[in-house]
């Protein structure tokens, strides 16, 4: 809901910051051809387009970490370039980036001031001063840890409000939010829509790239499609439609339909009981059967993540038994989940999914060696032919498949993280908020493989954080809440009231209908 | 629908083979050592001659067999110092085996097992307990060495019988010596290892990312520990011929050949903060360094200036690559 009512063709506000003919160029790529984005202050623009549009990429150039071939960089008026990220934070300008850069064995309140840390006499770190901001921050934006947290032990979503919070803590005029939902679940959403709400009121121009059509449609004022690296169109929000907005970032119209999962389900696969662990979760009991596809809801820190590293034999589980196809099986290690058909698709797919720095198609056949090669001896064409397939499968987007993984775009790793996973054929699959950062079409792409698997026989577990994703996907829903299974819910029974109840643990209806 | 437009191709790679290796780290190694061969050739007239040449091979024969293994080591995220007290300990055994009246076979075989039991030692350590391989190692490098002091003092065994005398002395044919034909198997069996097998490439995952190789299904610390076997393995190799060449043991045997271990695989192009690098570069750095070696012995240019000449050599071909992409980018820009 925009503030202001604007006013129809009326001369509008100038800019505060806009980018012309922006050029950028990789090895093999033109990653940016002449675009064009102006940021307004006061008001949100939404940067859509598909995965390897070129988002990222021009928020890594207003940012300064890459400087453009070509084009101008104006604020309010004066035209600017920045030589390297400092330059651009004197300018201003702050970012939650879409990976985010951490230091895992820094505190929080370090992690959020490093670099900018409030100074007493000498130059030395004011470290009461900093903890005292960094609790007000993180109160700010819901947080639920404290600011002398070590970040290691924080789990991914965490790390991510880490990294918003970090953001906040420069008084900047623009702000830049790189598909920040992406990692969260709706507590946190709601509070990062309200902080929009707070910027925007101090008259900072935001600008904000998401998949999520709902969220656009609710926090933005303003719009700039890019296609290819091509800038496609602009305008405000209240003058455009979700249809022709989608069809415009894509150049087709996409079915936002789930695929119908009429598949039959068979017998059981694999049988969790009495998992617990000392602090994460316990009194885990479920089964999986053939062909079902399993949604795990909750929100942030239920444990659902580290309950399915447990299951992969990442971490140990103090207790518990897991049979699969009825016999019981000790998982020590991710081989031997491997081994009995269990793979795991990780939520954190820059450092635990993808492995950056081998290319894409070696990423690829990590885990399905045994099946490319004879008697240990890689043979390479059975290697890109399986790559190939599946990248073709999930419309991977990549310059070639021997580029290094860690040059693609965010939501083109995640494909390469799914179907890696998806190449080895296993029983069962985990998938940690697998579409996570992935466009609209391409979206459709994996669930339409994903329901196409299972109704081959494929068993699913998704853990997502997506309500639409969970109720659109799944044939059953187990919500976790703090460690616990709160509810098991049948296909019949989803709705998004009764998922947000069950994870936050509101038992009463009607006080779930006020919340 | 419209899938024609919609699913576009992906080719498999942008560079065609041709491409990829003359734009390598490899190529531009290979253009150093033909230069120092040339230059070499043409500033002592007693270079070009096969016995002179043959000889030559003798200062990196024994340090490329360690430096193979070492190169796998690196990729992988790990290193191993003790390499040369490996060697001093295997030396040290032989030569204690020799008093007691082994025979050649006995030798070869005590030489090999020490090099696997240290580097199990090491490996031990590192994947089981999770320490730092470059702690573990400086400690074993002391400890391994130590113990060789230990056993010999300022003594020296010696005494090798003459049939042990051929894996350090002896020739296959004409120059050829038994010692290059090691190298040349080791080489191939490295090359292939690294480059044509699962195993390799489990190396170079672990090597990128140790968490994303774990979670990809690698059994990370297994793979680790064999690499430490290999490395001691080498050493044990090595050991044997080192002491059949000079035909005796002291305690401080191969002293500071880890040094020259490690320069040979980084010069080779192996990242020493792993992830990257291969067999063929690391055969060419041995070849670099053993004609420059041997260029400047011939020149009679003393030992230490001989390690001067070494160290620049490392970091000027390291420093080329980057400084020749910062003067591309100042063209472009
Ligand atoms: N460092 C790099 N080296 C080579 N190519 C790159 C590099 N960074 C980005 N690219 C390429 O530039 C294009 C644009 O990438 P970018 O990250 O901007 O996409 P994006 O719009 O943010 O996509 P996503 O929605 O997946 O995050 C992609 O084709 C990508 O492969
Ligand atoms: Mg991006």
């Amino acid at each position: 809901m925009s503030t202001r009512p604007a006013p129809p063709i009326s001369p509008d506000v100038s800019p505060m910051v806009s980018m012309d003919m922006i050029t950028k160029t990789f090895p093999g790529v033109k990653a940016l051809d002449e675009v064009k984005l102006n940021l307004y202050p006061g008001q949100v623009t939404a940067l859509v387009g598909e995965n390897g549009a070129g988002k990222s990429t021009t928020v890594k150039i207003l940012t300064g970490i890459y400087q453009p071939n070509g084009g101008t960089i104006r604020i309010d008026g004066d035209s600017i370039s920045f030589a390297s990220p400092n330059d651009a934070a004197k300018a201003g300008i702050t970012a939650i980036h879409q990976e985010t850069v951490l230091f895992d064995e820094l505190s929080v309140a370090e992690n959020i001031y490093i670099g900018h840390a409030p100074r007493m006499r000498f130059g030395l770190i004011d470290t009461a001063q900093m903890h005292r901001s960094a609790a007000k921050l993180l109160a700010h934006i819901g947080a639920p840890f404290s600011s002398h947290t070590h970040l290691r032990d924080l789990g991914i979503a965490n790390k991510h409000l880490v990294a918003i919070a970090r953001a906040l803590s420069v008084d900047a005029r623009v702000v830049i939010m790189d598909e920040p939902t992406a990692a969260l679940s709706h507590k946190e959403i709601e509070e990062l829509y309200e902080l929009v709400e707070t910027l925007k009121s101090q008259g900072k121009a935001i600008l904000f790239i998401s998949h999520k059509f709902d969220e656009i449609f609710r926090i933005a004022d303003r719009y700039t499609v890019f296609r290819d690296g091509a800038f496609v169109g602009d305008g405000r929000i209240d003058d455009i439609s979700e249809g022709d907005l989608v069809t415009m970032m894509v150049g087709r119209s996409v079915d936002q339909i789930f695929p119908q999962s009429d598949h039959d389900i068979g017998d059981e696969v694999l049988k969790v009981v009495g998992y617990e662990h000392p602090t994460e979760f316990a009194d885990i009991n479920f089964s999986l059967n053939k062909g079902e596809i399993l949604g795990f809801y909750g929100l942030v820190g239920a444990g659902r993540s580290e309950f399915m590293q447990a299951l992969f034999g990442i971490t140990k589980p103090s207790k518990g038994v897991c049979r699969v196809n009825g016999d019981i099986k000790v998982i020590r290690s991710p081989a031997d989940a491997v081994s009995n058909g269990i793979v795991y698709v990780p939520e954190d797919r820059g450092k635990q999914g993808a492995v950056i720095g081998l290319p894409i198609f070696q990423n690829i056949t990590l885990p399905s060696l045994s099946k490319t090669s004879r008697s240990g001896f890689l043979k390479l064409a059975e290697e890109f032919k399986l790559a190939r397939e599946y990248s073709q499968r999930l419309d991977l987007r990549a310059a070639s498949l021997d580029q290094d993984v860690g040059n693609l775009s965010g939501g083109n790793q995640q494909k390469v993280v799914i179907a890696k996973w998806l190449a080895t054929q296993p029983q069962v699959i985990i998938l940690d908020e697998p579409t996570k950062g992935i466009d609209i079409g391409s979206k459709a792409a994996v669930h339409e493989f994903m329901s196409e698997l299972a109704a081959q026989g494929l068993s699913v577990i998704m853990v997502s954080s997506e309500i639409p994703e969970i109720i659109g996907m799944s044939d059953r829903v187990i919500v976790m809440r703090d460690g616990r299974i709160a509810a098991e819910l049948t296909k019949d029974e989803l709705s998004p009231e009764t998922l947000v109840r069950h994870a936050a643990g509101i038992t009463s209806p009607t006080e779930g209908a006020a919340a | 629908m419209t899938d024609a437009t919609q699913t576009r191709h992906v080719p498999d790679r942008l560079n065609s083979r041709a491409t990829r290796i003359f734009k390598s780290w490899e190529a531009l190694l290979l253009a150093v050592a033909i230069a120092i061969f040339v230059i070499n050739s043409f500033a002592s007239p007693y270079f070009l001659s096969a016995w002179n040449l043959s000889d030559a091979t003798f200062n990196f024969t024994e340090k490329a067999m360690i430096a193979f293994a070492m190169a796998l080591l690196i990729i992988s995220g790990e290193i191993d110092l003790s390499v040369a007290s490996i060697i001093a300990l295997a030396s040290t055994a032989m030569g204690l085996a020799l008093q007691y009246g082994a025979g050649t076979p006995e030798l070869v075989i005590i030489g090999l097992t020490v090099g696997v039991l240290c580097g199990a030692f090491n490996g031990f350590f590192v994947t089981v307990l999770g320490l730092p391989s470059i702690v573990v190692t400086i400690g074993t490098m002391s400890l391994f060495r130590g113990i060789s002091f230990i056993i010999l003092g300022d003594d020296a065994f010696r005494g090798y019988p003459s049939s042990f005398s051929w894996f350090g002395q002896g020739y296959i044919y004409w120059v050829f010596t038994v010692e290059m034909l090691l190298f040349v198997i080791i080489a191939i069996i490295y090359g292939v290892l690294l480059h044509k097998t699962n195993f390799g490439r489990a190396v170079y995952a672990i090597g990128n990312n140790p968490t994303g190789a774990l979670f990809s299904g690698i059994r990370v610390q297994r793979v680790k520990f064999i690499l430490f076997l290999l490395t001691g393995l080498m050493s044990g190799i090595a050991a044997v011929c080192l002491t059949s060449r000079l035909g005796s043991t002291r305690p401080s045997i191969a002293t500071g050949m880890e040094l020259e271990v490690v320069t040979m695989v980084v010069l080779g192009g192996v990242n020493i903060l792993g992830g990257s690098g291969t067999i063929p570069g690391v055969v060419i750095a041995a070849f670099v360094m053993g004609l420059v070696t041997f260029g400047l012995g011939l020149l009679n240019v003393p030992g230490i200036v001989m390690s001067i000449f070494i160290g620049l050599l490392l970091i000027g071909v390291i420093a080329l690559p980057r400084l020749w992409a910062m003067a591309a980018a100042r063209r472009t820009s």
